[in-house]
């Protein structure tokens, strides 16, 4: 049992360090990372950032190199996002086309849309997003209603998704609507991408709780995609949905935010009725439980990369980081204004203000339980798929869609 | 980076499961549990017979000589089937002193006859209702006589002998005691665990023997505690392990409403939320065992986050195991209540949750003075 690189992993190590610390800053703490003025401003730096990636033979590590990658190694890529860890770099905005879209196009687009598209979602150069739930189809993804209608080999869009994360500067989307209402639940729905800026693709923005609004109401009226952009076949769209599903769960790693070295140091420098903070037992005794878990997502995961490193598959331990982490994010945003009693609660629209990470956090943690399949929906799967426990109980099967009950109806 | 077990040492743990498995070793906590021996001496020899008592001895003193994985895998093992032996007193905690702070003639004269199991060693802490501390000790060694009483000794009235803690002076040391010899009375104490005995030791003027040098007795004694802390978190994780196992082949088969159990969510989730607990656990429990069998600088902050990891999860399996069972987890026919005791006393046993919580994070402050 050891932490040691192997020969040919302690080479990948340095190459891809001595690249970084020629290309970018170290951080200096752990509260020091990237910041962006404005959304606008971030996107822009990821995308000269990405091209650097690229051009170096960084980018989408895994992917086949006709496409920009590089053909690595799963332990290769885990190397890669510790040392990148250690610097000051640019991120976000990538995930849904290079963790989602991605993976799809790879497995069930054309030759020639491979060559179209991937290369410029390697690169930077075009941002993806998913539009996948609606209204009345969250957690319960099956249950979608934008209506797909093909007339000779163009599909008619009708309908309207939610929640999509960076629709508003998005080029390209990732769609799953139903084609048939009459099939059962899983069976009548078909997949594909298309251009935002096609025809009847309406974006308008929703205020999140944090005031901002990364994500969307996406209205389709009489939207026009050909049959080549299909990704599956017609009424496959479930199976498709699932890939990108799986991919999804796969990108979402730990909960950013304050974590227990911020909450410890928060504790170790303030004052709390007198003493430190650190002094007081509740305190300790807190901090203690967060250590102990974010220790044990830190060694599950090396247990993973171990897994990897040895040729295995990895075990199912990553389906806990969300749950663990966003809980525990949520926790120590409450902590950290606490203990700065009632000026915990003022607002600063200073990043380097006590309570900014904090209240980011307070916001962040509501969300991240939610989206990319909430704790219950994860607790569902970890109880099914890892444990082997029955199904639950539903009220839609063997029934064709348009007879199922739902909220509207 | 290779953070698991080697194919030998998994080859190991299989064993030790399979051995324990054909012996009923859960059986046989039950009927120590039930009549009136303090352990079951037939497991033990068997035991001993199989090598585990002498797994991490250096083979001059009798030992086989292999490291600590391996007995961390078996003390997974000896959790997760309840074990009803002197296995933690012996190895995780007399033998270690004695390794770790014995003379050389002490070493010659003791670790053949625990590496074979036919002698067995404790270690006497507790004084009162509360942690020990450096300065709430009162056992007191004079001229190297020992007068005073510790209770709730694990395996104190089955042990040959017993590591004390008593003050000299100010200073707190740590004394080898024969429990046959004179001065030495003892008492059967009942606990909430009958699987495992206890006793109170009162020593009237008993001989000692000096272990380490006396005024780092404080300080010697974190350092095999935190050692024994990783080998107990092993073994609350077997049991942690077995209580989810237990919860969930019941909800599989028991039905209500015309359905599984196992469909409920609530006890999906349930099972899950212990999934979660054992994963943390494990995770934390490797961390540990790396440390302890390298010698780790980080020992003592890896050992109290095993230890507080692996009693939370072993509560949290092991209670809601027996809501899993309904009426029938709150049986005595039932297993589950002698995972709920066992729990309780491995928690307990060198240290509350709180003290090593208190541990881990005095441990970071160290290692992260500002
Ligand atoms: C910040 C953020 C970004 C997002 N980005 C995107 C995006 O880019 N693209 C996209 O398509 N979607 C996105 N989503 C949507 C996200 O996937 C859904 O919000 C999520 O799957 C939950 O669906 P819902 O909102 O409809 O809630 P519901 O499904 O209505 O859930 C409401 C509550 O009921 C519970 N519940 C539902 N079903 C069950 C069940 N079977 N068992 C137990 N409890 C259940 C849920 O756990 C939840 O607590 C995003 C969401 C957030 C918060």
């Amino acid at each position: 049992m050891d932490f040691n690189d192997t020969t040919e992993e302690a080479k990948f190590r340095k190459e891809a360090y001595e690249w970084l610390k020629a290309n970018a800053d170290l951080k200096e703490g752990p509260k020091d990372g990237w910041r962006s003025a404005s959304e606008e401003e971030g996107l822009e730096q990821v995308k000269v950032w990405q091209n650097k990636l690229y051009e170096s033979g960084w980018a989408c590590m895994h992917w086949p190199k006709e496409f920009g990658g590089r053909e690595s190694t799963p332990i290769e890529r885990v190397i890669w996002g510790q040392e990148i860890s250690k610097f000051k770099v640019p991120g976000g905005y990538l995930e849904i086309g290079q963790g989602m879209a991605g993976p799809v196009m790879m497995m069930y687009a054309t030759e020639e849309q491979k060559a179209r598209h991937l290369p410029p979602m390697a690169r930077g150069e075009e941002i993806w997003c998913q539009l996948f739930s609606e209204p009345g189809a969250g957690s319960d993804l099956a249950g979608l209603k934008t209506k797909s209608v093909l007339e000779g080999d163009t599909w008619t869009i009708n309908g309207q998704k939610i929640w999509t994360s960076g629709a508003h500067f998005s080029d390209w989307g990732i769609l799953v609507t139903r084609s048939d209402p009459t099939a059962h639940k899983h069976k009548g729905l078909t997949y594909f991408f298309l251009d935002m800026k096609s025809p009847g693709v309406e974006v308008r923005p929703i205020k999140q709780i944090s005031g901002g609004a990364n994500f969307n109401e996406v209205y389709f009226t009489d939207v026009k995609i050909p049959d080549s952009q299909r990704l599956g076949a017609v009424g496959d769209g479930w199976k498709v949905s699932l890939t990108t599903l799986m991919n999804e769960r796969l990108a979402v790693g730990d909960a950013s935010g304050p974590d227990f070295q911020e909450a410890f140091t928060l504790a170790r420098g303030q004052d709390l009725n007198g003493s430190l903070a650190i002094e007081n037992g509740a305190v300790r005794e807190k901090l203690a439980d967060w250590y102990c878990q974010q220790s044990g997502l830190k060694f599950a995961k090396y247990r993973n990369i171990s897994a990897l490193s040895r040729g295995e598959t990895p075990g199912p331990q990553s389906s806990i980081t969300k749950i663990v982490s966003g809980n525990k994010l949520q926790e120590i945003a409450n902590f950290g204004m606490d203990l700065m009693d009632s000026a915990g609660i003022l607002r600063s629209d200073e990043p380097d203000a006590d309570q900014s990470m904090y209240q980011y956090g307070f916001y962040g943690a509501a969300g991240i339980r939610i989206a990319g399949g909430t704790d219950e929906i994860l607790k569902n799967i970890i109880s099914e798929q890892v444990l082997g426990m029955p199904q639950d109980m539903r009220a839609d099967k063997g029934i064709p869609f348009n007879e199922i009950p739902s909220s509207n109806k | 980076m290779n953070f698991e077990f080697s194919a030998e040492q998994i080859q190991l743990k299989d064993i030790a499961r399979k051995f324990l498995e054909k012996e009923d070793s859960v059986k046989r906590a039950r009927a120590v549990l039930e009549g009136e021996t303090s352990y079951d001496e037939e497991l033990w020899k068997l035991i001993g017979e199989m090598g585990f008592t002498a797994t991490a001895i250096p083979e001059k003193y009798d030992g086989l000589g292999l490291g600590y994985l391996e007995l961390c895998v078996i003390a997974e093992e000896l959790g997760r089937s309840l074990a009803p032996t002197p296995f933690s007193s012996s190895v995780y905690l007399a033998t270690e002193f004695l390794l770790k702070l014995g003379s050389e003639e002490m070493k010659q004269n003791y670790l053949p006859k625990l590496a074979s199991g036919s002698l067995i060693g404790t270690f006497a802490h507790t004084e009162g209702n509360t942690s020990p501390t450096e300065e709430n000790i009162s056992c007191e060694v004079k001229d190297n006589l020992i007068n005073g009483i510790k209770i709730v000794v694990p395996d104190g009235d089955v042990a040959d002998f017993t590591i004390v803690t008593a003050k000299e002076g100010n200073d707190v040391g740590l004394y080898l005691v024969d429990l046959n010899s004179d001065g030495v009375e003892i008492v059967n104490q009942q606990t909430l665990d009958p699987s495992r005995s206890h006793a109170s030791l009162i020593f009237k003027g008993a001989k000692t023997i000096t272990l380490g040098s006396a005024n780092e007795g404080w300080d010697n004694l974190q350092n095999i505690l935190d050692r024994a802390a990783v080998l107990f978190a092993f073994e609350q994780l077997g049991g942690a392990e077995a209580s989810m196992d237990m919860a969930k082949e019941y909800a599989m088969g028991r039905f209500a409403f015309g359905r599984s159990i196992a469909s409920f969510q609530a006890i999906k989730h349930k099972l899950a939320d212990m999934y979660i607990a054992v994963e943390l656990a494990r995770s934390n429990c490797y961390y540990g065992a790396w440390a302890l069998s390298t010698d780790a600088p980080e020992l003592a902050t890896a050992a109290a986050t095993s230890r507080v990891s692996a009693s939370q999860a072993f509560n949290e399996c092991s209670k809601e195991n027996i809501q899993t069972h309904g009426g029938m987890g709150f049986t005595w026919e039932f297993d589950c209540h002698l995972y709920y005791r066992r729990c309780r006393q491995l928690a307990a046993n060198i240290g509350s949750q709180s003290i090593w919580k208190d541990k881990l994070i005095s441990s970071l402050e160290r290692a992260n003075q500002l």
